[in-house]
């Protein structure tokens, strides 16, 4: 009988009763044909390897990270609570030593979920690892976290979530913006005040095989992590920089995908996207699975797998080392940057215009960061939508001073009436307000 | 007439049941070196003077292949596996050779890559050369496509017995697929020697009666499918006591079952009256098996446990180190608490003996002789309560895949106890406190494996798979490939896998008219690919749940 190195804890939930649409990418088969190799394979008999269902994530677990407007009742179902639930489970059980590792199977995804919910974008309306991040630092204290988004499209969401916070590094890699949703990711969107540099974007061109991504991690993301020591790292696993993939244009591979979490080492991964759900997934879970449970994948491939044709052309060789020359070289000067990029500021706006692709929703937004001494201050989001919407919310931060908490609240009751919705989040208090 | 007869490893139990009522009972003990001679000396004892012309059928329950699996007298078995890509495959090398080809299906049953019938012919010279003549060919996903495993066991026509990896089940579980199928061509000589010497002897005796043969599943099936499928005969002996329980104490709530021993206590659980199986099969030494069984768990712990204290408490088995200390054992054990406190009476000479264990053990307790019994049971109870508890706990995190069962699924919370074995009467009381339901225990307990043995109805389970857009169906365990409708509906599957598996149930001996069948999965999904809807993929599972032939008579009953 096979026996994992590391103990690794799976939650597998494909949820086959669930879909955002009969046809839609994320619908009941998405995992099918991964759990049949995964059982084929005998996963379930590996010693060391053991499944959990998920949790349940309570109202109060997505308040800590969302304005979802009006209400979170309004915007999440089941299946997104059970989705973060089984994330927030994977980490637990890490936390609690019952596993070395975990890896949370679960679906819907959640990397393109902003702080303000309108709907669903990117097939994500909450953001699984935010939540579940957050949920974690009330129970088991403020762990520093570092999320490595390896999905082809930009963690816009996970980006948004944690721009201010310099305890969650943020490190996405994926297909450039300019070639495909949602358009963000460029290099120099690299954090707000209380966390520049603290948030680093890697895009790559289309095209990018093993050898390109593999070099990534060996050259910006290992390094970046040994300086950056966190107690946790997360992959936040996408698997459409898949060849198969049918919506993005990378050469990734299940082979490429388990030698990375190999190398990467990180204590969990979450599912993100990925919907070559017959050619793709099958195989890179069983890599992820087998790299993370530290037994042999090297005879992991898919049916068609060709690894010379899949090889990434000399330019992407080239283009890529010095994507990856500019990016450590930002990161290593981020105090540098820090000050001739804001300076001496007090606030610092950011001013967006957020589409959400699935439910067709135009949000245009401001959100205000006070530049604080003591603490990463409280900031503000200006909403509003073309469905009539106008909130203004305010956060304040977990590592918040007293006088931060004192004018968040302030904030709140002076905030007019003049909005549609007035939001709070506090915290360091752990409450959400709205009025 | 019905006959049940069950051989563990010490004794072989029998009964007559005729109308529902327990006309005659034996005990004897098991000769592991002659099985065979033991199971038919019992049986003619136990026949003596009944009319042997009016024996409808013999149920037998037996050790044979499980015995010749634990005791590695095997035969040696030639596996061809084909493993194409995935986990690194040295671990599944179980045969006595083992030969790894190329080629592979994938998981929608595509053959990727074909035979190389090269390798093929240089495996059966191998064997040839070694003189192995029972084999077992296993192909990734073959169960969704035979086409491999069918094609090599062509070629290796002259050889028997060969076992395909398909027909063992239709579960998903590749290793699982390998070892079971070594292990029922590795157990096949052995069981089939063992079934031409029943029928020699019953043809001697001028019994013709049909022979069925108990399952782990706690179900039975005729000689001529257990001659085929030697591995389901593996680990019969606790779904007899289970369905021995169920024959003498029927319900149909959720329940805590329990068979307390000389050296071990055997938990079951009922769903609503159903028993719980094992989620894929059932373990047998090194081996995890497709072998669908009744989820059975055995703790070291009955009358004849050794008690030691260590550090201050008390600590009962895992270990038997002999008989009680009352009867001339090494060690004081639960039965001499029990007769101290006159729950179970015996003699002075013994009671004294029983006693005297007791003062010792509570001597290093200060505890009385009395106040010590009292302890090793209340003892006894907590840890059964404690296991139980731990196992309830596992079996209500079985995984779960959609939010419907997660959120609304049904959880296991026991109403009651029902328990059999020595301890059972003593036993009664104390877990009827500790677990605060009630208990109850049948008066006929100590023949009650046997009685469930003759009591049992044959089970079947298959798995079916369609799907539309290859427009194929299959039910492995039926061997049953064909081509189907573009419009085939998870209807028209449920439909056709509820009539498939009633008469699987007829061709492994089910007599009665009607037969309960029951779909235990259905799933259908859409599949798409690109923006188009290309077909379904439906997936059926249906079973015949274990079920008495008939009901036990009041008179058994407690």
């Amino acid at each position: 009988m096979l026996k994992a190195k590391n103990r690794l804890g799976l939650v597998f939930f494909p949820a086959f009763d669930w879909a955002i649409s009969p046809t839609h990418p994320e619908r009941e088969e998405r995992l099918l044909y991964t759990r049949d190799q995964l059982f084929e394979e005998g996963i379930e008999d590996i010693e060391g390897v053991e499944f959990f269902n998920p949790i349940v994530a309570d109202e109060k677990d997505i308040e800590r990270v969302h304005f979802c407007v009006p209400d979170v009742k309004s915007r999440v179902t089941q299946s997104h609570l059970i989705s973060a639930g089984g994330a927030i489970k994977a980490l637990q059980m890490i936390l609690e030593n019952k596993v070395d590792k975990s890896f949370a199977l679960t679906r819907p995804p959640g990397h393109h979920a902003h702080r303000v919910v309108y709907g669903d974008r990117g097939f994500c309306i909450i953001n699984i690892e935010a939540v579940m991040l957050e949920r974690i630092r009330q129970e088991y204290g403020n762990l520093r976290v570092a999320i490595v988004d390896t999905d082809c499209h930009h963690g816009d969401g996970t980006q948004d979530i944690f721009w201010n916070d310099k305890d969650t590094l943020f490190i996405s890699f994926h297909q450039d913006g300019r070639t495909l949703y949602p358009g963000t990711g460029s290099i120099d969107e690299f954090g707000g005040p209380g966390g520049y540099g603290y948030n680093i974007n890697i895009p790559l061109p289309p095209g990018t095989g093993e050898d390109g991504f593999l070099y990534v991690l060996d050259n910006v993301v290992m390094p970046i992590l040994d300086e950056y020591n966190p107690d946790i790292i997360i992959n936040s696993a996408g698997q459409d920089n898949h060849y198969t993939d049918p919506i993005t244009h990378m050469n990734f591979t299940a082979q490429g995908y388990a030698e990375l979490n190999y190398r990467l080492n990180p204590h969990m991964a979450v599912l993100e996207g990925g919907y070559s759900i017959e050619g793709a997934l099958p195989y890179v879970n069983l890599g992820i699975i087998l790299a993370m449970a530290g037994l042999d994948y090297s005879n992991v491939h898919e049916p068609d797998y060709n690894k010379e044709k899949l090889r990434q052309s000399r330019d992407i060789t080239e283009y890529v080392k010095k994507v990856c020359e500019l990016v450590y070289s930002r990161w290593k000067n981020k105090d540098g940057l820090r000050l001739k990029d804001l300076g001496n500021a007090t606030h610092i706006d950011r001013q967006r215009q957020i589409y959400y692709d699935t439910d067709g929703i135009l949000e245009n937004q401001v959100q205000n960061f006070k530049v604080c001494k003591k603490c990463s201050g409280i900031n503000t989001i200006d909403s509003r939508n073309d469905k009539g919407y106008h909130i203004f919310a305010i956060t304040i931060p977990r590592d918040a001073c007293n006088s931060c908490v004192d004018e968040g609240h302030r904030l709140y009751k002076n905030t007019p009436n003049s909005f549609t919705n007035v939001y709070l989040q506090d915290r360091v208090n752990d409450e959400f307000y709205a009025k | 007439m019905i006959v049940g007869l069950d051989m563990g490893g010490t004794n072989i139990d029998g009964v007559i049941i005729e109308d529902g009522n327990i006309i005659n009972t034996i005990k004897k003990p098991t000769n592991r070196d002659d099985l065979f001679g033991s199971i038919w000396s019992t049986l003619k004892e136990l026949l003596t003077g009944y009319d042997k012309t009016k024996i409808d059928r013999i149920n037998l329950s037996t050790t044979v292949s499980t015995n010749a699996i634990v005791e590695n007298k095997t035969s040696s078995v030639g596996m061809i596996i084909q493993s194409g890509p995935g986990i690194a495959n040295d671990f599944l090398a179980c045969g006595d050779e083992n030969v790894f080809i190329s080629g592979y299906v994938d998981h929608r049953g595509n053959v990727i890559e074909g035979l190389n019938l090269s390798e093929v012919k240089n495996a059966v010279k191998l064997f040839k050369k070694k003189n192995i003549d029972s084999f077992a060919v296993v192909t990734k996903f073959s169960t969704r496509n035979p086409e491999n495993e069918i094609r090599i066991k062509e070629i290796l026509e002259n050889f028997s017995p060969i076992t395909m990896g398909h027909t063992v089940s239709g579960k998903l579980s590749f290793p699982r697929r390998v070892y079971t199928s070594y292990l029922n061509s590795a157990v096949h000589s052995t069981f089939n020697d063992f079934a031409a010497n029943i029928k020699k002897s019953m043809e001697i005796e001028g019994i013709n009666a049909l022979i069925f043969i108990l399952k782990a599943d706690g179900g039975t099936m005729n000689m001529n499918t257990a001659e085929e499928k030697p591995v389901e005969t593996i680990l019969s002996g606790p779904a007899a006591s289970f369905m021995g329980i169920t024959a003498m104490l029927p319900t149909d709530k959720d329940a805590i079952l329990l068979d307390v021993g000389g050296t071990t206590t055997d938990i079951f659980f009922l769903a609503d009256g159903v028993p719980l199986f094992e989620p894929l099969g059932i373990k047998i030494g090194k081996y995890n098996t497709l072998v669908r069984a009744i989820y059975s768990v055995s703790i070291g712990l009955g009358g004849d446990s050794s008690i030691n204290i260590k550090n201050g408490k008390v600590k009962i088995g895992p270990k038997r180190e002999g008989k009680p200390y009352a009867f001339g054992g090494p060690q004081p054990t639960p039965t001499d608490a029990m007769i101290t406190l006159e729950l179970i009476g015996y003699d002075h000479d013994y009671k004294k003996k029983a006693h005297e264990s007791m003062s010792l053990l509570g001597k290093e307790l200060n505890l009385s002789a009395e106040d010590m019994a009292k302890l090793v049971l209340e003892t006894m109870g907590n840890m059964i309560k404690y296991k139980i508890d731990k196992l309830l706990e596992k079996i209500n995190s079985q995984p779960v895949y959609t939010i419907k069962e997660l959120l609304y699924g049904k959880k296991l919370e026991p109403k009651l106890i029902n328990i059999i074995g020595g301890p059972a009467e003593v036993l009664t009381p104390i877990l009827k406190d500790k677990f605060n339901l009630p208990c109850y225990y049948p008066e006929n307990y100590h023949v009650a494996n046997a009685v469930g043995a003759a009591l049992a109805r044959p089970t079947a389970e298959i798995t079916m798979h369609v799907d539309t857009s290859k427009k194929t169906l299959s039910v492995p365990e039926l061997e049953i490939y064909e081509k189907v409708d573009r419009n085939y509906s998870l209807n028209f599957a449920k439909e056709r896998a509820l009539r498939l598996i009633k008469e699987s149930a007829i061709s492994i001996g089910e007599t009665k008219d009607e037969i309960d069948a029951e779909i235990i999965e259905e799933n259908s999904f859409n599949m798409v690919r690109g923006f188009y809807t290309t077909g379904k993929d439906i997936r059926v599972k249906a079973q015949i749940k274990p079920g008495l032939i008939h009901q036990l008579g009041g008179d058994n009953n407690a």
